[in-house]
């Protein structure tokens, strides 16, 4: 679809959907939510960042990622590690042996700042942290596979025992990290209290804020060259390769985005939450962020937002009313969907509630002007096939 | 259970120099009798208290890994307030609880803690087990000023004015049981082995300072992962050196693993050569472990289901007849109990619900009615008990052989022992 202005987008269909989410998390979530609620809202779209990162490595260059927690982990760390130092002043911390610094360390008999804590006094430092840490961890990892043509279920795999490696180094090295309980306590970002309920609605808006900016740069990726070649590399690796492409260089490419992309969340998730522990980075966290993404349509990167935003709400929901039944309820729910509809929220709103808007008299008309944007592959034969490749 | 015999009379000049309430207030509550003082008096910090009732949270993992060993404490603490309520409630109002599932994971911990506080307005929280999940609540506590009453025994090295912690700090555990191991087995050496987190760390560094205090000796220190289940090595390890002690740390299902291994390698835990104290298997573990696994072990802790006295008996009785028979009563369960008996009497006391009034009451409380026999508050929010040592039964029961005489007092920053 060629659209030539931004205001031209923003009447498109595409656009549309994304003045609705806007819409929703701008102005009706906060005018309905109590900032208790909104909060909470704050944290869910934290893993939607990771969720957006999923649907560009996932959903549209078919590489399935199950440790997309260790990069959430490591943004969310990194921010963490800033925040504690800043609470770990000589004053805050004077009934310790060695003062100054943070206090699972004094409790493990360090006495000194390891030096790979040194940088993280700096704010600038922390924030391409964030984003730095996780990439070049992905890096690695993609250098190390996609060149050795390593992919698919093996792919999967060996993220998922990086997931596992890091959580056991992390609970190991409690002295630098915290391990099992994770940095806690943090009050404080350079001087201004992230505890309050207004230091929570800002933040709020901060996070919707980055994710929109997330979301616009995948979308420019994907509509891009970049992203049909990404998808064609999906659909018939083989064939892309012999076209005279990188196929490897390509591959490390939307993984770095979507680990960098996860990174942002884990920092926001820090900030929000005002702690972080191993129990983000390790396997169940990753596997849930996939769930996410298969639930709001791995091939859109809004049902990616929604998808993240319905399994927690839900999840608080179900836990809240029956405490001791919950994870059935999300069992089933996750069950259903699968079955149901293979291709998540979004795929169950192409085929049934996109057809209905065409006979609404006005809007139906008014959308129809332009063709949808395909977000899917149209037959499912389709897919499985791709799969298999 | 009857009457509550421990509930203080009122104390209008500790209230007058409180000085919070209004004088009207003050003059109305001066009577001896608490009969449902109006909700206006009881409740100024906007608590969900009315005329007739208290609301109140249970937060506890009833799913996931932690929850075998945490649906103790949540029955223990649904007996107390039952048992609460059936003899009138607390300032004549009956208590309700939110109970929430912090799923053995400790941001839903937090996220539950700030919605009871936030969203139910409970005006005190029963809840926790592990630090790691203390820990994650411990700020949501504090900015939302809530009450946080915590059952287990734990490293110390804390004291939030917003908990109270009716389970054993290190040292009122660490100190007593090596005493005991010292002046009554004669022991000279000492290993050191425990699962690898803060708990056991402490612990450990605890032992270690105590023990060369004395002029005796630690043989060895190791620590092994959270789930670890191959001791192989550190069996042999002990074998070689011979230490007098195996002062163990071990948690959860590594315990499994080590005793059954211990068994298979040929020590005999009843000869007591070396001799085995542990501080972290409680009834509730053994059931996991196997009485014949574990027969000849020595823990230290306050409390065991076998102690022999009254309130022990009442305890027990009623809870099994609340829970079934075939239930088990660790350490844990016993101090999860004594949470909401600690906060009625502190309420009343307080002759508030208020947060504030009831930290300001809490210390000096006292709990007659105890299974574990007689508890005080500090004032450093930690309980006075005292340590008892028992040796495991094949039955899973353990046997008392040694009790401290006097409470000890709680030390959650021991000079000496940093």
């Amino acid at each position: 679809m060629k659209t030539n202005s931004p205001l031209q987008w923003l009447t498109s269909r595409e656009g549309i959907y994304y003045l609705l989410l806007a819409l929703l998390l701008l102005v009706v979530l906060p005018l309905t939510l109590d900032a208790f609620r909104l909060n909470m809202v704050g944290k869910y779209l934290t893993y939607a960042f990771a969720a957006i990162g999923l649907v560009m490595c996932w959903g549209k260059a078919g590489i399935l990622s199950l440790g997309q927690g260790v990069f959430f982990g490591l943004g969310g760390y990194c921010m963490a590690m800033f925040l504690k130092l800043e609470a770990s002043t000589p004053e805050a911390t004077s009934n310790q042996s060695t003062p100054g610094i943070p206090d699972f360390m004094d409790w493990n008999q360090i006495t000194e700042l390891p030096g790979f804590w040194q940088p993280f006094h700096s704010f600038s430092f922390t924030l391409i942290a964030v984003i730095a840490v996780p990439v070049l961890l992905a890096f690695i990892i993609g250098v190390a596979m996609f060149k050795r043509r390593v992919g698919g279920v093996y792919f999967a795999i060996i993220t998922q025992a990086i997931a596992a490696i890091l959580t056991i180094l992390i609970i190991g090295q409690q002295g630098l990290t915290g391990g099992v309980n994770g940095i806690t306590d943090l009050q404080t970002l350079m001087g201004w209290n992230i505890r309050t309920d207004a230091a929570k609605t800002t933040l709020y808006f901060v996070c919707v804020g980055l994710l929109f900016v997330s979301l616009l740069v995948a979308r420019q990726v994907q509509n891009a060259k970049l992203g049909r070649i990404l998808v064609a590399m999906r659909d018939q690796e083989t064939r892309v390769r012999f076209s005279g492409y990188d196929v490897a260089s390509f591959k490390v490419f939307v993984f770095c985005l979507a680990a960098g992309l996860a990174g942002i969340g884990g920092a926001l998730f820090t900030l929000q939450v005002g702690f972080m522990s191993p129990s983000f980075v390790g396997i169940v966290p990753s596997i849930e962020m996939v769930v996410f993404c298969a639930l709001g349509g791995r091939y859109s990167l809004l049902g990616g937002v929604y998808g993240a935003l319905l399994v927690n709400a839900a999840k608080s929901g179900f836990s809240e009313s029956f405490p001791e039944l919950w994870p059935y309820a999300m069992g089933a729910l996750f069950i259903g969907v699968v079955l149901a509809f293979p291709n998540g929220l979004a795929g169950l709103y192409e085929r049934y509630i996109m057809p209905l808007e065409k006979r609404l008299p006005v809007i139906g008309k008014y959308l129809d002007k332009d063709s949808p944007e395909p977000q899917a592959p149209p037959v499912v034969s389709d897919q499985l096939s791709a799969e298999k490749s | 259970m009857k009457t509550p015999k421990h509930s203080l009379p009122s104390r209008p000049r500790r209230r007058l120099l409180a000085g919070l309430l209004a004088l009207p207030a003050v003059l109305a509550l001066s009577t001896p009798s608490f009969a449902a003082p109006p909700t206006s008096e009881v409740n100024t910090s906007g608590l969900a208290v009315t005329e007739d009732t208290v609301k109140v949270g249970i937060l506890h993992s009833i799913t996931g890994t932690m929850a075998i060993s945490e649906i103790g404490s949540v029955q223990a603490e649904k007996l107390a307030i039952e048992q609460i309520n059936a003899q009138g409630g607390v300032l004549g109002r009956q208590i309700e609880y939110v109970q929430e599932d912090g799923a053995s994971d400790w941001p839903t911990f937090a996220e539950k803690a700030r919605k009871l506080l936030r969203q139910d307005d409970v005006a005190a929280i029963f809840g926790c087990w592990t630090s790691a999940s203390r820990k994650a609540v411990l700020p949501v506590i504090e900015q939302f000023n809530g009450m946080l009453y915590y059952p287990t025994f734990y490293e110390g090295l804390e004291q939030s004015p917003n908990v109270i912690y009716t389970g054993q700090e290190a040292t009122q555990q660490i100190l007593a049981g090596i005493d005991w191991a010292v002046k009554e087995k004669g022991a000279k050496t000492f290993y050191l082995l425990g699962s690898d987190y803060i708990w056991p760390r402490t612990s450990n560094k605890i032992a270690r300072i105590h023990i060369e205090k004395k002029g005796l000796k630690v043989v060895g220190e190791e620590y092994y992962p959270l789930g670890h289940t191959q001791f192989n090595s550190v069996i042999n390890k002990i074998k070689l050196r011979k230490p007098d002690v195996i002062f163990a740390s071990v948690v959860g299902g590594s315990n499994v693993a080590f005793y059954k291994q211990m068994k298979a390698a040929g020590v005999d835990l009843t000869e007591e050569d070396p001799l085995l104290l542990t501080i972290s298997v409680t009834e509730d573990e053994i059931r996991g472990i196997g009485g014949e696994n574990v027969e000849g072990v020595y823990a230290s802790m306050k409390y065991f289901q076998s102690l022999d006295n009254l309130n022990n008996k009442e305890f027990v009785a009623a809870f099994k007849e609340r829970w079934g028979d075939d239930m088990v009563i660790g350490d844990v369960t016993q101090a999860a109990y004594l949470g909401p008996w600690l906060w009625k009497a502190a309420v009343e006391k307080a002759g508030s619900f208020d947060v504030d009034k009831i930290r300001e009451a809490s210390p000096g409380i006292e709990f007659k009615k105890a299974p574990e026999g007689y508890v005080r508050i500090h004032e450093n929010h930690h309980l006075w008990s005292k340590t008892r040592i028992g040796v495991a039964q094949t039955n899973g029961q353990y046997k008392v052989v040694h009790e401290t005489k006097d409470l000890m007092e709680p030390d959650p920053f021991p000079e000496g022992y940093k």
